[in-house]
This record gives C-alpha cells, sequence and structure tokens, in this order.
C-alpha cells in the first residue's frame, strides 16, 4: 500500500520534470495533490500513513535544506541541530515539564522563529568562512546543540528527554490516537514549502544565491550584499527545520536529545544528494525514496529474508552503509542526482576551471 | 595539585594520540585540500587490527618474555599496514576521481566513505566496545607529585618518536620533498618530474600509518576500540589540525596537545558531559577569529 502511494507521488515527480508545458504541470501537481488529500479515505491504514506522515516530515526538511545547499551552495552539516530546536520548543512549552501547554499551531510559528533565529545566530559570525570550513562548523554545531539539550537535565529532562507532550488540537477537537491530522498537516506544510521554493528560486534573493552558488568573488562585485543573502537562506532553511522538528514531537508525543544526532544530518544530506541538490522536484524524489527504503523496504526484507532462512539478521544495521553508499555512488557517478537541475548540473560537469569554492 | 599533575599527564597523553590523527588531516589537507571525512574510521581500522592480532597471540599462549615484545610490535606494524592501505584505497577509489570536482563533491564522499566504514566496523566487530588486551604492564611511576603510569609513559614516547621520524621524513627525504613540492603547486611540481598521482597516495598511505599508530596507541590508552571511536577521535583531531593551522604539521602536533589538556581539564573541572561542547566551541571560535590556526599563514582568496 505504503509503496502505491510513493510510486504515485514519485510518477507525477518525473512527469513534472519531463513536462515542459506549463498547464500540463499544473495538472498533474492538482491531481497529485486531490489523489494525496482524498485517497486516504479509501486506501490504506494508520500504519501506512504514520510512515507517509513522516515521510512528510522528511521532505519538508530537505526542502529546507535545499534552500542552503542547493540554492545557496552552503554545505550544513548541522542541519538536525534546527531539528532540534523546533522538536524541544513543543516539548518543552506543550508538556508537563513546565506546566506549559501552549497551543500546537502557536508553537509552529514559534519554533519556525525560533529556528530562523539560531539559523541567522550561527551564521552570522560563521558565514564569511568558506565550502569546507563552513561545513565543519555547522557539525560542530550540530554536534553542540543536542549535547546540550542533554545536559540541562533540570529543564530538558536530560537523556531521557520529554514525555507526554500534549496532543494538538483543532478548533478544540483533539487529535487523539490518529495519525491522520499528522498527514494532512504535513502534506499541507510541503505544499507550502514547495510554493515558497519556487518562488524563492524565482525571486532576486534566489537569483543572488545562484551567482553566489557558481562564483561568490564575482557575485560580490557584481553587488550583491553575499553575507545578507547567506544569513536569508541560513534562517529560512533553519524555519523549515523548526517546523518539522514540531510536526515530529507532537506525533511521537516524545523529545530525546539522541533523535537528532549526526546522522539525521547526513541522512537529509543523502536525500538531496540523491535528487539532485537545488531541484525541488528532485528533492522531493530522493527524500521519498530514502525514507520509503527506511521505514518500508527494509524492515520488509527484513523479514522475508528471515523467513525464508529461519534467521533473525537485523538489516536495521545497514542504514549507515546505505546512506554512505549514496553519498559516495552518486558523488562519483551522477553528481547531479537522480533529478538534475540544470544549471547545477552544468557546473558540476565543469568544475575544473570553476572558480567558485563552494 | 596532586590531582593537577595527573590531569596534566592525562591531557598529554590524550593530545599525543589526538596530534597523531590530526597529523593524518593536515598532511591530506596540505596536498589536497580535502578534509578527509573518514581518517577517523582508518584510526577505528586500525584499532580494531591491533586488537584482533592481540587476542590471537595471547590466545596462542606466546605473549611474555620476549613474545611480549615482539608481540605488540607485530600488532603496532600489522595497525600501520592495515590504516595505511585502507587510506590509501579510499583515495584511489573514491577521491582520485573527484580531483577536479568542485570542492564540495570530495568532502560529500568523504562523509559517505566515512559511514560506510563504521557501519562495516560494526557489522565485523559488533557495536558494543571491544575490550583491548592489557598487554603493556602498568605499574606507576612516582616523581615527585606526579604520578604516571608506564602505559603513558610507553604511549606518548611512541607518539613522539613517530612524529619526529615523520619532520625528518618530510624534510629530508626525497619523497618529503616531492610532498611539499606538490602541496604547494601540483602544476608546477608535475612540470619539474614529479609523479603527482603517485605523490599523493603516499601521502596518504603515510596519514594511514600515522592512524595505525594512533590506533594502536588508542586501544592501549582508552583500554577498549569501538567502531564509533573513529567519528568523536576524529572530530577531535580535526579540531586540533584545525587550532594549529591546517596543513602545518608542527601545528597539528601543537594542536593536538592543546586539544588533549582541553578535554582533559573540562572533564576535571566541569564535567565530561560538557568536554564536546568545549571542544566544538574552540573549534567554531578558531574557525571564526583565526581560521589560519595558530601556526598557519593566512592565504590569500584563491580567483
Amino acid at each position: 500500500m505504503i509503496y502505491t502511494y510513493a510510486f504515485v507521488a514519485i510518477a507525477a515527480c518525473v512527469a513534472i520534470e519531463r513536462f515542459h508545458n506549463r498547464r500540463a504541470k499544473t495538472t498533474i501537481v492538482l491531481l497529485l495533490a486531490a489523489f494525496l488529500a482524498i485517497a486516504p479515505r479509501f486506501y490504506g491504514n494508520d500504519a501506512v500513513f504514520s510512515v507517509l506522515a513522516d515521510a512528510a516530515v522528511y521532505v519538508m526538511l530537505a526542502l529546507g535544506l535545499n534552500i542552503v545547499v542547493g540554492f545557496a551552495g552552503l554545505l550544513d552539516l548541522g542541519y538536525a541541530a534546527f531539528f532540534a530546536i523546533g522538536a524541544y520548543t513543543y516539548g518543552m512549552l506543550a508538556s508537563p515539564q513546565f506546566g506549559l501547554h501552549l497551543p500546537f499551531w502557536a508553537l509552529l510559528f514559534l519554533a519556525a522563529a525560533l529556528a530562523a533565529l539560531f539559523g541567522a545566530l550561527l551564521g552570522a559570525p560563521t558565514l564569511r568562512l568558506h565550502g569546507d570550513y563552513l561545513a565543519i562548523v555547522t557539525l560542530g554545531f550540530g554536534e553542540i546543540v543536542p549535547q546540550i539539550f542533554q545536559n540541562l537535565t533540570k529543564y530538558t529532562g536530560g537523556p531521557n528527554g520529554i514525555a507526554a507532550l500534549d496532543v494538538p488540537t483543532f478548533f478544540g477537537h483533539s487529535f487523539g490516537a490518529s495519525v491522520m491530522p499528522y498527514y494532512y498537516i504535513a502534506l499541507f506544510g510541503i505544499a507550502a514549502a514547495l510554493w515558497i521554493s519556487r518562488n524563492l528560486r524565482e525571486s532576486r534573493l534566489g537569483r543572488a544565491w545562484m551567482a553566489i552558488r557558481e562564483d561568490e568573488l564575482a557575485a560580490k562585485h557584481a553587488g550583491i550584499d553575499v553575507l545578507r543573502s547567506k544569513l536569508a537562506a541560513f534562517a529560512i532553511g533553519a524555519s523549515f527545520s523548526g517546523i518539522g522538528g514540531v510536526l515530529f514531537a507532537a506525533k511521537l508525543a516524545l523529545v530525546s536529545p539522541d533523535l537528532f544526532g549526526f546522522q539525521v544530518s547526513v541522512l537529509i544530506v543523502s536525500m538531496l544528494v540523491l535528487g539532485g541538490m537545488g531541484n525541488i522536484v528532485g528533492v522531493v524524489v530522493g527524500s521519498l525514496l530514502l525514507t520509503i527504503v527506511n521505514s518500508a523496504l527494509l524492515p520488509q526484507i527484513n523479514s522475508l529474508v528471515d523467513a525464508a532462512f529461519h534467521t533473525t539478521v537485523d538489516l536495521s544495521n545497514l542504514h549507515f552503509l546505505i546512506y554512505g553508499a549514496i553519498l559516495v555512488g552518486i558523488m562519483l557517478f551522477r553528481p547531479e542526482g537522480l533529478l538534475p537541475n540544470r544549471e547545477r548540473r552544468a557546473e558540476l560537469h565543469h568544475a575544473g576551471e570553476a572558480a567558485g569554492d563552494a | 595539585m596532586h590531582e593537577f599533575l595527573a590531569q596534566l599527564a592525562n591531557g598529554v597523553e590524550l593530545g599525543a594520540i589526538y596530534a597523531l590523527i590530526a597529523l593524518g588531516y593536515t598532511l591530506v589537507y596540505g596536498i589536497l585540500e580535502l578534509i578527509n571525512f573518514a581518517h577517523g574510521d582508518v584510526y577505528t581500522f586500525g584499532s580494531f587490527v591491533a586488537l584482533g592480532i592481540l587476542v590471537g597471540l595471547r590466545a596462542a599462549g606466546v605473549l611474555h618474555g620476549a613474545g611480549l615484545i615482539l608481540g605488540i610490535a607485530a600488532a603496532l606494524i600489522a595497525a600501520i599496514l592495515a590504516s595505511a592501505l585502507l587510506n590509501a584505497g579510499i583515495e584511489r577509489l573514491a577521491y582520485r576521481r573527484l580531483r577536479k570536482a568542485p570542492r564540495l563533491a570530495p568532502l560529500i564522499t568523504a562523509i559517505g566513505v566515512s559511514f560506510m566504514l563504521e557501519n562495516l566496523i560494526e557489522l565485523w566487530q559488533g557495536s558494543a566496545p571491544v575490550p583491548f588486551p592489557n598487554v603493556i604492564p602498568n605499574p606507576q611511576l612516582h616523581f615527585g607529585a606526579l604520578e604516571v603510569g608506564v602505559q603513558q609513559i610507553v604511549v606518548v614516547a611512541l607518539a613522539i618518536a613517530t612524529m619526529i621520524a615523520l619532520h625528518f621524513f618530510v624534510q629530508r627525504s626525497k619523497l618529503g620533498k616531492a610532498m611539499r613540492a606538490v602541496a604547494q603547486d601540483r602544476d608546477a611540481a608535475s612540470l619539474v618530474g614529479i609523479n603527482v598521482d603517485r605523490t599523493i597516495a603516499i601521502t596518504f598511505l603515510i596519514a594511514g600509518a600515522l592512524a595505525g599508530v594512533a590506533g594502536f596507541v588508542g586501544g592501549v590508552s582508552f583500554g577498549s576500540a569501538w567502531f564509533l571511536n573513529g567519528f568523536g577521535a576524529g572530530l577531535r583531531a580535526f579540531t586540533a589540525a584545525v587550532l594549529g593551522g591546517i596543513g602545518n604539521i608542527a601545528g597539528a602536533m601543537l594542536g593536538g596537545f592543546l586539544i588533549g589538556m582541553l578535554e582533559s581539564f573540562s572533564t576535571w573541572l566541569i564535567g565530561g558531559q560538557w568536554s564536546n561542547v568545549a571542544v566544538f566551541s574552540v573549534l567554531i571560535l578558531v574557525l571564526v577569529f583565526r581560521p589560519s590556526g595558530l601556526l598557519g599563514e593566512t592565504l590569500p582568496e584563491k580567483v
């Protein structure tokens, strides 16, 4: 069942990439949206929509990171930190931890704002750094944030985190135990993220990002305020992650520091690399593919293998190997990803003489 | 005072290990401008190879008297060879094709290699730390208020001997000269007849060998090996390399000892759970305020 949904979504994405007719594209997008909104009434169960809702959160995260890495060309290896900040915003302000029970909807916006603020705070001193140095600084930040959440036991519950988070309500109706509200909110979130991404890409700011990505020095001399454009990318990208964090925490009803480690940041980078950095549709496909492999395909192969050979192999052990192989394989053989962005592809294929380091 | 000196000795011991790993980052960065993200895992691999040899020899019952010295030497040499070959293999298979790609491509590849190695080592050795055979006798020696173990002395002495050997290799030998030439200007080096591919491969061999020594002394010092050791140790060592000035060999050694001290004293004074935060804060502060490090020179932006 889950494959039906994933297949429809991915097929629609590929179709959107192939068609060049604007009206055809719009039609496909509307059809896909209608299908994803209506089909759950007839087809599927809670387990399926739970996976799909998680997948949708990852799509949002990937779209946010795409603004930083794909559009502006800044490799952020600590993106999970903003995810943690969003999740802990909900965890601390909508739980018995402090007896605060702020509404879910307000916290979505607060988390986005807080994540953006931290993005800007991290970015302000560090964005002057180039390429791989920036990557390492963000990695350090990504290590520090969960560690701080883990150490401040008094406020954050320490290594155990905070449990029994509030169940959100919608005009007085509790979400209850159903996963459907999260699925629909995440779908809406993706739609908004897609719309924002697309408009940003075509905006003045988006063109500035592209110029910086291709040649920072030239962009600077063409009058682009490089630092401010990069800061905007960091803050906007982080805000997506903050919203994703609230959704994730509310659905799981739990936050703990080990959910936001380096693996999460690398997982999201792998989604971008697989799909094609910079290409919005490609990023959606990459994140769908990886989530489906992680949460549906691997467990199923696992149980098939176990049934066939009477073993108890644990294929969930192979996640790192899979992400690693994707990063290496794609970089060596198809650096533009499965569904490439045209400009990015051009950059990657004659990079030898390119001056831009990032 | 007593505790202070003990932490000092501890910091020097940690620092010696970080310095050895940091040298590997710095050598590779110096020649390719690549952060070899997998370097920490090459160190872990060396640690497990030494562990395997020692466990095997102990089971065979040869680890006493002269056999002990030979056994330790065998484990050390095996770790060096294994790590060197692994590192050079990674360069050949994963990085060489990307030498002309934009700089982020090899970095992303290196992260991928690191994840693969961690997973493979986990599949090979399990996800729990494995105890490292306690082969070096460890009586405590007293120098006034300072108390150090023989193991600590062996670890630091081995590390320093390795660094001295590296220094002479890089400064005096023909290959070392070729390495410095390629690091300065790859095209010019190739014009004067230096085989650039071979020189880079040798740099990776040497960096891997240093990681092998570190893997052995790290196993002895920490008393265990774990598949994720390389991630934390690698980041600390990288911080050390950056602190000293990346690409600068003396800087990597200095940085290693400073980071070792920082970890040891932050663990003592503010608690082990904050030592990560302290180390990474230093990394961020150095990169922001003095990206060229303590001993590095500021390079103009390349156009």
